[in-house]
């Protein structure tokens, strides 16, 4: 019977990802490329932040998908501690420092705009403070998993750590609104009326963010085989000590 | 009123270690497993006694029945001797101790802090505990672990008494413990196979 | 369960239970911030909300590790989990054993420490109310910690990692109570969020917290 679920088989998932995985690489690369050339070259500066605003284009995909990669963690978590299926324990395992990376590239690059814009590297404002937050959840989920020996306790036991820090997430999230309304705008992509950002700036940002969601997929398969063969190997070490 | 397991097969590490185990106890039988280390006798008692998921097969004994003791004795090194075994009375709802005290010969050791014993004092103290929670089948890790010969003899007269108050007892031990009428199931021929590489099984990858 | 409570008071007073090593951690905190900041009232003043209520955080997650890994190490673990208690009453036990040796005592000892760090007079019944109703949230939530590293080696340091991103709700909600109550503000939402907070996690956690030892028992 033909279903989604077979493709938690393992073997079944590394035949499949043989070749759809060069695919999506190369969609990638091109769609990021074209987001990012069209976003840094060929719009116009704004008339109050200048060049400065360009950055969105890194900052924005990367902020959205550091919190898509923790809400696929989650799914991921939930079908490990519901169905059992060990591929998507190890795709959550390997989505966990590509999200980290986002976290810190949304960061960092966050800083390196906010530094001409608000004069200032930091700000204990919300979405800054939520951020920081959400790495320190990312350190935690990966280091439990790294101090963990056997495979299938380490993933029982980051399923229920991401299950319970989403709670904690997402309460810190509105814990730190209330505890300080920041300098931060809103949503950059809010259809509120009144939108600050023109259509010229909307169309390569959207690319990004494709291009940054075929980058996290890309990412993701690809440590995700790299878990399935580990794992595999060190099957096969056990297998032959106790033979 | 006993003990079945069929078709018993568990895993440690994420491996299975053993498959197709069944056996049956009833009341007033023990059985000792016998195998070389590693075999999976712990693995196989710790299925039995709930404490990891069987891959496969049943484990039946009537709800509440079982009291296991592991290598670890659980005892608490400040609380003294009585004081660890009311814990455990307390915990399994049952009255008195003095029984458990004068059978394990414990009963001059009542006040002294746990810390104080020797490892066989211990262990003897660890075996009181099964006495005091009133269940019927007793699942016991090398229960005879740092023994002398005059309480390892002692001990088999617990398990005797037990056994012949209609109570049951499953062992893994390498020590005769003069209980001629116990049976013996040998774990070694149990040992599980595993699926030859290519064979298509779901999760094989990881087998 | 009484049992369970009992056995865990006692071995927490007996010699080596570590019992009052918290507040002693609590009360150099609050020594060793003036220490640093210096003398002067007004600032003193300003941050002791935010001081005490970290203090007493970082005070209840010194415990934490005794909690599971104990009974871990000398195998009771394994008893108590065949025996016949449910797993989630043993960490709730466990949970509220560690909040009466170490978030009782906070909360009782930390109108002396604001005393030390010029707090408003306003502020002190907010500042033991707040963290009567926090504190238990800080056992639970640290109860889980300490279930999730009970097999690990070394786990007390990735315990800290795990549990402290945990606490920042309650922490931001407690320290809000204080620092409103002593400007003479209304607290009654931080209170409301603060409680919902702890109840919240009295009542899901330990379901959270027992899996997790099943599996880390396995």
């Amino acid at each position: 019977m033909a279903s989604l679920w077979e493709y938690a088989n393992p073997l079944k998932f590394m035949r499949t990802t043989d070749w759809l995985l060069p695919v999506v690489a190369v969609a990638a690369v091109v769609v990021t490329t074209i987001g990012l050339v069209w976003g840094f070259f060929f719009t116009p500066d704004d008339f109050r932040q200048g060049a400065t605003v360009k950055i969105v284009f890194i900052h924005v995909p990367a902020a959205m998908m550091a919190i898509n990669a923790w809400v696929m963690m989650l799914v991921a978590s939930l079908v490990w501690l519901i169905r059992r299926h060990h591929v998507s324990a190890l795709a959550a395992k390997a989505a966990a420092p590509i999200g980290l990376v986002m976290t810190l590239i949304g960061l960092i690059t966050g800083a390196v705009w906010g530094q001409p814009m608000w004069g200032t590297w930091w700000a204990w404002d919300p979405r800054l403070t939520s951020f920081l937050i959400l790495f320190l959840f990312y350190l935690g989920y990966i280091a439990l998993w790294s101090a963990i020996d056997d495979p299938d306790t380490g993933a029982d036991l980051t399923a229920v750590l991401c299950l319970v820090g989403s709670v904690f997430a997402v309460l810190s999230r509105y814990a730190a609104l209330f505890w300080n309304q920041g300098l931060h705008q809103g949503a950059s992509l809010s259809v509120a009326p009144g939108t600050r950002m023109d259509w010229a700036y909307k169309a390569p940002l959207y690319i990004c963010m494709v291009g940054f969601g075929l980058i996290f997929v890309t990412l993701v398969l690809a440590g995700t085989r790299t878990e399935i063969r580990a794992r595999r190997m060190k099957a096969l070490v056990a297998r032959e000590r106790m033979a | 009123m006993g003990l079945t397991v069929t078709n018993l097969a568990c895993a440690r590490g994420g491996f299975p270690l053993l498959e197709r185990v069944s056996f049956s106890l009833n009341a007033g039988q023990a059985l000792v497993l016998r195998g070389p280390n590693g075999c999976g006798k712990t693995t196989l008692l710790r299925t039995v006694a709930g404490l990891q998921p069987a891959l496969a097969g049943q484990v039946d004994c009537p709800p509440d029945s079982i009291a296991y003791a592991a290598h670890a004795d659980g005892l608490k090194t400040t609380l003294s001797v009585a004081e660890n075994l009311s814990f455990w009375a307390a915990v399994y709802g049952t009255q008195g101790i003095d029984a458990a005290l004068e059978q394990m010969n414990l009963r001059a050791l009542a006040p002294r802090a746990a810390q104080n014993l020797s490892a066989g004092q211990k262990r003897r103290l660890g075996l009181a505990r099964l006495m005091v929670t009133g269940r019927p089948i007793w699942v016991l890790d090398e229960p005879t672990v740092s023994l002398d010969t005059a309480s390892v003899a002692l001990f088999g007269e617990v398990v005797r008494a037990h056994l012949s108050g209609g109570g049951m007892a499953l062992m893994a031990t390498h020590i005769d413990l003069g209980l001629p009428e116990a049976g013996i199931l040998d774990l070694t021929t149990f040992r599980a196979v595993l699926p030859p590489p290519g064979s298509g099984h779901f999760d094989e990858a990881f087998l | 369960m009484i049992a369970l409570l009992v056995r865990d008071l006692r071995l927490a007073f007996r010699a080596g239970g570590g019992f009052g090593l918290g507040l002693a951690f609590f009360l150099i905190i609050a020594v060793l911030v003036p220490l640093g900041v210096g003398p002067e009232p007004e600032i003193l003043a300003r941050i002791a909300p935010g001081i005490l209520w970290v203090g007493a955080l970082l005070a209840c997650l010194l415990s934490l590790d005794r909690i599971f890994a104990l009974d871990y190490e000398d195998g009771s673990l394994d008893l108590l989990a065949t025996a016949p208690v449910p797993m989630e009453g043993v960490v709730s036990v466990k949970a509220l054993a560690h909040w009466l040796t170490t978030g009782l005592p906070l909360v009782l000892i930390s109108p002396v420490l604001g005393l030390l760090l010029y707090l408003p007079p306003q502020a002190y019944g907010w500042l033991v109310l707040s963290l009567a109703l926090g504190t238990p949230a800080l056992s639970v939530i640290g109860t889980f910690g300490a279930a999730l590293t009970v097999g690990l080696k070394r786990g007390g340091l990735l315990l800290s990692l795990l549990v402290l991103p945990l606490y920042i709700p309650t922490l931001v909600f407690g320290a809000e109570v204080v620092a409103r109550g002593a400007q003479g503000l209304d607290v009654a939402t931080p209170l409301a969020l603060l409680a919902g907070i702890t109840a919240g996690a009295v009542a899901l956690l330990p379901f959270a917290s027992a899996l997790v030892i099943r599996i880390n028992l396995r």
